[in-house]
């Protein structure tokens, strides 16, 4: 026992290691939602491409919908936009923006510049429903089902990968 | 005062210090907030004083207090708007956990999932002073004889034998 005890030490230091490799491995800017199972919040807001039209969530209630949230001035939306560009041509689960804290103009050319996805886009201007739907870092992306309740949520831009993996299946299973 | 005791002082004490340090610390910090600058300071004043229990999601070491972030700007302008409607602290902290989580709140509320953070230090701290005591303990019962000689010692002895053997 004696013997062995030198090695108390080193034995805590290897739990401290572990517990140190796990937290580099956590990614704290990811915060898990607390909507996911819950309703999505209603908005009722000007259409981007038409202002004088209202979209509201209830134009989207008994579908399985992809919320979008986006705008011109981000960088990150660049990124993953063709592969939204993408997905619309391959599904035909609507796509919804939510242009978030951005100039209409802006935004209609950005989407002009590099293709709209979307079944339509709402204009958040001042941000109000971003709140609601508790956004912190555009893009986000969020599932919807058919009860109108959000059952994923990714934050930042989409990968091929959680494209892949998490949407494409989860939309498939809602659909079914 | 028993040796044990007397031994232990000490490191209680650097404990305690450190302590004050951080609690000193945590209070310049929530001293330097952002002044207001709007009309109406009392409105101000309850606004700051929610602001700095509200985390900042996109600068997640700042309370929204702090940072100028837009989205804290937002949040900010949230608050100064739902105390105006009359709500209470405590309802707008709950509007706010309801869309961003427990996370948005700068100090955790205590459950299930933050027992470890919140017990975890005292625990911590309660085991290491235990086994120092222990330690301690054990030490002043034992007799001068079982303890080894101070390198330091053995070269003075030794120094003093050369200079006996001359």
């Amino acid at each position: 026992m004696k013997r062995w005890q030198f090695l108390a030490p080193l034995a805590g230091f290897v739990v401290l290691l572990a517990f140190l490799a796990a937290g580099l491995n956590l990614n704290p800017r990811e915060v898990p939602s607390p909507l996911i199972g819950k309703p999505a919040p209603e908005f009722s807001l000007p259409r981007l491409d038409n202002p004088a039209l209202p979209f509201t969530k209830q134009d989207l209630a008994g579908k399985v919908w992809v919320l979008n949230v986006w705008a011109s001035w981000c960088q990150p939306c660049r990124e993953e936009h063709p592969l939204l560009v993408d997905l619309a041509k391959r599904s035909t689960v609507p796509l919804v923006g939510l242009n978030y804290k951005d100039k209409p103009a802006d935004a209609i050319a950005w989407l002009g510049r590099y293709g709209n996805p979307y079944m339509a886009s709402a204009s958040d201007m001042k941000g109000e429903v971003g709140i609601d739907y508790g956004v912190y870092g555009v893009p986000e992306t969020f599932v919807i089902d058919r009860q109108g309740l959000v059952r994923f949520k990714h934050v930042g831009p989409l990968t091929p990968q959680v494209l892949r993996e998490r949407i494409e299946p989860l939309l498939k299973e809602l659909n079914a | 005062m028993p040796e044990f005791l007397r031994a232990l002082a000490w490191p209680v004490a650097l404990c305690l210090c450190l302590a004050m340090a951080c609690a000193g610390a945590v209070m310049a910090q929530t001293g330097g907030t952002a002044q207001p600058a709007v009309a109406d300071p009392e409105l101000e004043k309850r606004v700051l004083a929610v602001s700095v229990e509200l985390r900042c999601l996109v600068c997640q070491n700042q309370t929204i207090a702090d940072s100028n972030a837009d989205l804290a700007v937002d949040l900010r302008n949230q608050v100064r708007e739902m105390l105006r409607q009359g709500k209470t602290e405590r309802e707008i902290l709950s509007y706010m956990t309801a869309r961003y989580g427990d996370f948005v709140l700068y100090r955790p509320p205590v459950n299930q999932a933050t027992a470890l953070l919140w017990f975890g230090p005292p625990l911590l701290l309660g085991a290491g002073l235990l086994t120092l005591w222990l330690i301690l303990r054990r030490r002043s019962r034992m007799a001068a004889s079982e303890f080894d000689t101070d390198d330091e010692d053995m070269a003075a002895a030794e120094a003093a034998q050369r200079q006996d053997a001359r």
